[in-house]
């Protein structure tokens, strides 16, 4: 029945995004137009399997810190993502694919580096240090950003400053087929921890007296919510909240067992980033908003409102 | 005794990276199915270590520790948890759920990875909740529940595992007097009913003496005595062991012990 009416939401989403954009194409046009088939489709599919991967990760993320206010981006991936992104400008790389490789490459090693401080003391993922490795980590890399940014020449500065924001105006097939090549198996395996999950968010003895293997349970879940988070931000640059929101929204509408939080995040997160995207291009047409800043200004009222009722219960 | 042997420790020594002594020194203790152990001593005589150490969690210098005759170290937690039901000293409570769904959780060691949860499953909790006189509290939010209730759905959740060996660490911190005693009276229960196997942390030395076959005293890592209550609860053991001067009055055919004023009135 969920997953139903969260189809149906999902379907309605595309549909309408599918519709509406700066470009009039009229209903009857719409089966055979080129802008909708190479443009605006892509351009959902795409949307939506971002917010659904980054959904899917904050689920992921928020169990193995267990911290309700984990979100894919805290852990520095956006600083790793962003000061490769930023590198890939100022030194013009050429190619459409040097942009979200030089944000991968900066993601994965921020993720690296942060797995690796988190394994300081000893054999055990420590969540605590990840949190607070990914935060300095993240923080550094905006500093060396930001520094890059300074001595930039203004048409690159502003390329990179937008593409720091999030966007899908460079969608294509191409990169809707590289992602869902890609997504499977980080999704897959967070899927089959579904049930582990469960239990370490009793913490790290009681999961383990309940029959997990914590150890490599932590590393499974870091590597693949980060893996999955990397690719969305290769193909779409830093989309804040979606990654945070998402995973307390199904929490608090379908309980807090993994096994239906995973599918209802992914679609959930789906489609909420697919309509932000598409409010993200019609609303300041012909221009375009970066989707990030669609995201952060739904997101945080909607966070400061879940926020309340989290104190008040 | 031919009854079966759950635990066997032998000789253990643990010692925890960077600490300047051992948290356990040849400490041995063996429990069979259907025995009552408890677990007794002052605040860091090495209780919770020597659990974790049966229980695979802590790797010991030297000595052994094992379940049912294979090292705790070499079970693999998914298998030990279909033997052993753990109610742990404390645990987290981050996003809010139903009694129901907490002592579903003890089924998981049984589930398949992504199979769903079967007939069989459903019984199991409910007769764990049923043993544990909880099933009015099956909807509840965990949240809502008193500090009495709270232990005996967990106390279900471990039943749910169908263990052959209960571990509970100081179950029974911060009840009053009538749960305290449902709690030990269930347990007890459970050992003579089920043939459980129980071994229990406590700081209760009355209750230690009252319910349980045998008693473990720890004190600084070292077992300082082992055996039936009787034998182990001496004056001369609990004045040395807890510091404080008491005196010892049978009860029922157990000793039982009064602290004494240290300058009497």
């Amino acid at each position: 029945m969920n997953y139903v009416l969260l189809a149906g939401a999902a379907l309605t989403t595309l549909v309408v995004s599918l519709l509406v954009g700066p470009a009039n194409v009229p209903l009857g046009d719409v089966l055979a137009s080129p802008i909708v088939w190479q443009l605006r489709l892509p351009r959902a599919v795409l949307a939506f399997l971002v917010g659904g991967a980054l959904g899917v990760s904050g689920v992921g993320l928020q169990a193995l810190v267990r911290n309700p206010l984990a979100d894919p981006f805290l852990l520095g991936l956006s600083g790793g993502a962003g000061l490769g992104a930023v590198v890939a400008i100022a030194l013009h790389l050429p190619g459409p694919w040097a942009l979200p490789l030089a944000a991968f490459v900066g993601a994965v090693g921020a993720m690296a580096l942060v797995y690796r401080l988190g394994l300081m003391g000893g054999a055990e993922l420590d969540p605590r240090i990840l949190l607070l490795g990914g935060v300095a980590v993240g923080a550094f890399a905006a500093a060396v950003t930001t520094a890059l940014v300074s001595l930039a020449e203004a048409t690159e500065l502003r390329n990179a400053f937008l593409w720091l924001w999030g966007g899908f105006s460079g969608a294509s097939w191409t990169t809707v087929l590289v992602f869902l090549v890609y997504a499977p198996l980080p999704l897959v395996v967070l899927a089959a921890l579904a049930r582990p999950l469960d239990l370490l968010v009793l913490g790290e003895e009681p999961a383990q007296y309940l029959g997990a293997d914590v150890r490599r349970l932590k590393r499974l879940v870091y590597l693949s919510a980060s893996l999955l988070t990397a690719a969305a931000v290769a193909v779409a640059g830093v989309i804040g909240f979606v990654g945070l929101i998402v995973p307390h929204v199904c929490r608090l509408l379908w309980g807090r067992l993994h096994r239906t939080l995973f599918p209802t995040a992914f679609l959930t997160g789906g489609i909420l980033l697919a309509a932000a995207d598409t409010l993200a291009r019609t609303v300041v047409a012909p221009r375009e908003l970066p989707v990030g800043i669609v995201t952060a200004l739904v997101g945080v009222p909607l966070f400061g409102f879940l926020l309340r009722r989290w104190t008040v219960s | 005794m031919d009854r079966e042997l759950i635990v066997a420790v032998g000789d253990l020594t643990c010692r925890y990276a960077g600490a300047p002594r051992d948290a356990l020194r040849g400490v041995s203790l063996d429990v069979r199915a259907g025995e009552f152990h408890a677990l007794l001593g002052p605040n860091g005589s090495g209780k919770t270590t020597l659990l974790r150490a049966a229980l695979g969690l802590v790797r010991p210098v030297a000595g052994r520790a094992e379940i049912l005759g294979r090292p705790a170290g070499e079970w693999s937690r998914r298998d030990l948890a279909r033997v052993v039901g753990v109610v742990p000293q404390r645990e987290e409570n981050l996003f809010p759920q139903r009694v129901h769904e907490t002592v579903l959780l003890g089924r998981y060691p049984h589930l398949s990875l992504f199979g769903g949860v079967r007939a069989a499953d459903g019984a199991a909790v409910e007769r764990a909740l049923i043993a544990c006189d909880a099933v009015d509290l099956a909807d509840r939010w965990l949240w809502t529940l008193s500090g009495g209730e709270y232990q005996r759905v967990r106390l279900a959740r471990a039943l749910a595992q169908e263990p052959r060996l209960l571990v509970l660490d100081e179950p029974t911190t911060s009840l009053d007097l009538r749960h305290e005693m449902e709690l030990f009276e269930l347990v007890r229960d459970l050992v003579d009913g089920q043939g459980l196997a129980a071994l229990m942390i406590t700081h209760h030395v009355n209750l230690a003496a009252r319910f349980a076959d045998q008693v473990l005293i720890l004190a600084e890592g070292r077992a300082v005595a082992r055996g039936a209550p009787a034998d182990v609860l001496t004056r001369e053991t609990v004045e040395r062991v807890f510091s404080w001067p008491v005196a010892i009055e049978p009860f029922d055919g157990r000793p039982q012990m009064i602290p004494l004023r240290r300058h009497p009135s």
